[in-house]
């Protein structure tokens, strides 16, 4: 098993969980190592329970893993709440001033921290924050020095004298530490890499900005607003224009105009604003204007648990808008693929003249990863497609925006060029522009250009690579999952691997197109087959079995708001192999 | 060479003459105003690749096919955000927005209100016929109490809305209205809302023929009265405008109600459009200013 270590830090939103889980997640880059963040959170400001997961290690972190090395509970709560989970081994560290350890499990060092004896309360409020950052670096086996230089960037807006106060107390920590607690068995190494770490959203926002996005706009929605924040802060080095808009069908259609007027155009948002944008979705299918919708899904229906996960938007892209059109669907698999999809999908949608669809989620769009800069590629491949911005010889008369061709594909020309003006609309029309929705209908003209439209669905499923399957080909359980979900299922994998149970992974990444026989072909060959996925009615295994009658061994479903952890997976695997259940839906211990 | 050419020929009403002939009623208002408008755009010599109509979804909503400029035909009410759009990405263009009372002021009433606020350059045309033409007529937000239609038969019990007012509340630059029984001021009107840097808000009376039985020609004829008729008015006055917009009956107002020249344009208030329009923007972002943003990260 890869080696890593995990810090925890609990408590009520306000009381400053987000700070030393920054500093954490510097130091840990820096020194080389990789990280996976994951903040599970309530809708509110002040209050409730927030619970800070980070993970790190030398190799690839990709989800927040089944043990607890460190937890920093900031209050009772968080203490009643994650001790009694703590491990051989772990350690907790606590204000002892205010917070009473409970029973906590053989080999759990308790670390209590006599905050008022140690730092000037009434001047930090946070100081039991900065006093268990030291402390923890210490027993972590890293040098001061790291944790100064953070401090030195975090506060040097504030002066000199907040800086040297923070330093201070996060030093008192430190050694207080270094003389009274146990080194952690384990002290972090150090590596000559460097980190950037990103969550999904500014990954998705930057990959935009990669892509050539010079238009994006957006009405601030739960876990999509991260997007619309890296855009705003960003857009004037940029070059890109971004607006807030009233609402998500001005979002949607704003974004058309602009992809119509010659520029990449994109928007996010979350199930709920994606379900007023549907309308949107159909006119750029039916204008044939290219334009990028993020869906970062949340937990549903309606107003739902706006800041928990799922996977439960499948079907809604799948149906969004009526009638039948081309569209492209993508879910990244992790955060670094959030900024890697967004170039592709804009090659698709461009190229097929389409709307392209990315399914996130508030896991990817709100965890954060360790990425390698090289990863994070600012020139990548851009295709525009047949776009026509200039004047030619086609133009005058000629010009037929909508002109049959064999791959369904038709010349743009952009408003502003001598001697293509036409009309983009919304009815059905012929490849003039012309309506032939009222009196002209047209039964041959209708359905010439429905095929036209669907034609571009053979020239997507070319354009975008099968999916492939990961691990032993002969593996006694292949474990089928879609989008966020990757990291865990191959940590679930490697698990299973060790314990005797061979398994391998098929992680899907184009949801349409879907390359079904591609599928079928890697499955036929599969021993037991489970669908994996965070949702109630299990989303992608019906839309597999509608569109290849595939029917899997089993089912292990999550939709508690919660991410899966590696070991739900490990265990439901071993269940269904003993024959106890083809659905299991594991119970999420940590409990917000 | 051909853009030059292009630029520069002699702008004809032929050049606005649309592929095909309007399908609207004989006799409907909407005719009027698409005259006034390509009649506008020949005085202004505005070449047709350079303006784009757009509208949403109504038998006025037609209007982009059947004018020959580069036209969108959107969805019901959301003309002005796609308006937005075209206009941010390309601010060299003309940007008219066309559609009905049922359009603008109904299924499209937020994006109204907001693109108003935001004072984004183009002239949005309403042909306000005060009922649902297309769906055979219904009531519309503009329907006068008492009105009977299909869908009030027993007559409309809610108060219509006031586009002139609602208009200058929000923020309109420019507010007019138009009678399309009058051409001659209804294309200097246009002209001038087109000229207008931000927001121009035409309302039109453009009487339908088929299901409008109360606002009629004849209703109107005696009743509107042309603001520029008195010189005492002036359009410069937000109060002034206010007051008059609330004449209704016997006494309508027709003309510029009012116009503010002080407010930057949407597109001119944000500095990233200040090296000219994103479309001819370089699309890579320069290599120091990606790295710096990998760096912010690390």
């Amino acid at each position: 098993m890869k080696k890593t270590f995990t810090i925890g830090i609990g408590g009520a939103a306000g009381q400053g969980v987000a700070t030393p889980g920054d500093i954490f997640a510097k130091i840990f880059s820096r020194r080389g190592l990789h990280l996976n963040a994951y903040n599970a959170y309530q809708s509110i400001i002040r209050g409730g329970h927030t619970f800070l997961t980070i993970r790190t290690g030398p190799e690839k972190v990709t989800n927040m893993g089944d043990r607890l090395d460190l937890l920093i509970p900031l209050n009772q709560d968080a203490m009643n709440r994650h001790l009694g989970l703590l491990t051989d081994g772990s350690a907790c560290i606590y204000n002892a001033d205010t917070i009473k350890p409970g029973a906590a499990a053989e080999g759990v060092a308790l670390c209590p921290l006599p905050v008022a004896k140690l730092a000037d309360i009434t001047r930090n409020k946070v100081a039991q924050n900065t006093l268990a950052v030291g402390a923890g670096l210490s027993m972590m086996g890293i040098g001061f020095p790291a944790l100064e230089q953070v401090l030195n960037e975090q506060f040097k807006k504030k002066g000199d004298a907040v800086v040297s106060e923070n330093v201070g107390i996060a030093r008192a920590g430190f050694d207080y530490a270094n003389a009274n607690f146990k080194p952690f068995a384990w002290p972090l190494p150090m590596t000559e890499n460097r980190y950037a770490v990103l969550s999904g959203n500014i990954a998705m926002a930057m990959g935009g900005a990669a892509a050539g996005v010079k238009f994006y706009c957006a009405y601030p929605m739960s876990p999509s607003t991260g997007v619309l924040h890296w855009m705003a802060g960003h857009a004037r080095k940029a070059g890109i224009m971004v607006r807030q808009v009233e609402d998500e069908i001005g979002v949607v259609n704003m974004a058309i105009g602009a992809a119509h007027a010659g520029v990449r155009s994109m928007c996010a948002t979350s199930g709920g604003g994606f379900a007023l944008m549907s309308e949107g979705l159909g006119l750029s299918a039916m204008m044939e204007t290219p334009v990028v919708v993020i869906d970062c899904q949340r937990a549903g229906p309606s107003t739902g648990v706006p800041t928990k996960t799922e996977q439960g938007d499948l079907w809604q892209m799948l149906g969004a808008a009526f009638g039948d059109y081309p569209r492209a669907i993508a879910a990244p698999l992790d955060i670094g693929d959030c900024f890697k999809i967004i170039p592709e999908i804009f090659n698709i949608a461009d190229k097929f003249q389409c709307p392209g669809i990315v399914l996130c989620d508030l896991l990817l769009s709100e965890g954060r990863l360790s990425v390698d800069p090289k990863d994070l590629d600012f020139a990548p491949v851009v295709e525009r497609g047949d776009l026509i911005t200039a004047p030619g010889s086609n133009g005058d008369g000629a010009y037929k925006r909508y002109k049959i061709t064999e791959s369904g594909i038709s010349p743009r020309a952009v408003p502003g060029v001598p001697g293509y003006t036409h009309t983009a609309a919304s009815d059905e029309h012929d490849e003039d522009g012309v309506l032939i929705s009222d009196e002209f209908t047209n039964p041959t003209k209708r359905r010439a250009m429905m095929e036209k439209r669907m034609r571009k669905v053979d020239g997507i499923a070319a354009a975008v690579p099968a999916p492939a399957l990961s691990g032993p080909r002969d593996a006694q359980v292949t474990l089928i999952g879609w989008g966020s979900t990757k990291g865990v299922i191959e940590e679930a994998c490697e698990i299973l691997t060790e314990q005797g149970i061979p398994a391998n992974q098929l992680q899907i990444r184009w949801l349409v197109p879907l390359h079904g026989d591609a599928i079928l072909k890697i499955l036929k060959d599969a021993r037991h087959t489970i669908i994996v996925e965070n949702n109630y009615s299990g989303q992608f295994a019906r839309y597999l079995r509608s569109e290849t009658s595939f029917v899997p061994s089993g089912y292990i479903r999550k939709y508690d708001g919660e991410p899966f952890m590696p070991h739900h997976i490990v265990e439901a695997v071993k269940e269904q192999l003993a024959g106890k259940s083809r659905l299991s839906i594991p119970a999420h211990e940590i409990l917000v | 060479m051909a853009t030059v050419l292009a630029d520069t020929k002699h702008v004809a009403m032929t050049d606005f003459k649309g592929k095909v002939d309007p399908d609207w009623c004989p006799g409907c208002g909407d005719f009027g105003v698409l005259a006034a408008v390509q009649k506008a755009l020949v005085d202004l010599q505005i070449p047709n690749h350079n303006v784009v109509t757009i509208s949403g979804i109504g038998c006025s909503s037609n209007f982009p096919g059947f004018i020959n400029t580069y036209g969108m035909h959107t969805l019901h009410g959301r003309a002005l955000a796609v308006a937005t759009g075209v206009k941010l990405a390309n601010h060299d263009l003309t940007v008219l927005v066309t559609g009905g009372d049922g359009d603008g002021f109904g299924i499209g009433g937020n994006h109204f209100v907001h693109s108003m606020r935001r004072n984004v350059d183009l002239l949005y045309i309403v042909m306000d016929n005060q009922i649902y033409g297309l769906t055979t007529g219904q009531t519309s937000p503009t329907s006068r109490i008492g009105m009977k239609t299909k869908s009030m038969p027993f007559g409309n019990i809610e108060a219509p809305v006031n586009p002139i007012s609602l208009a200058l509340a929000a923020g309109a630059t420019f507010v007019a209205r138009g009678f399309s029984g009058e051409q001659k001021h209804l294309t200097e009107l246009i002209k001038q809302g087109i000229r207008h840097k931000g927001f121009s808000f035409l309302d039109v009376f453009s009487p339908c023929v088929t299901y409008n039985h109360d606002n009629t020609y004849q209703w109107f004829r005696p009743r509107v009265k042309k603001l520029e008729d008195d010189p005492s008015y002036s359009p410069s006055d937000w109060m002034a405008a206010m007051g008059k917009s609330l004449l209704w009956d016997d006494e309508i107002p027709i003309g510029k109600f009012f116009e503010r020249s002080d407010v930057p344009a949407l597109h001119e208030a944000e500095p990233v459009l200040n090296a000219g329009p994103l479309l001819h923007a370089t699309s890579r972002i320069p290599a120091e200013v990606a790295r710096s943003f990998v760096e912010e990260l690390m």
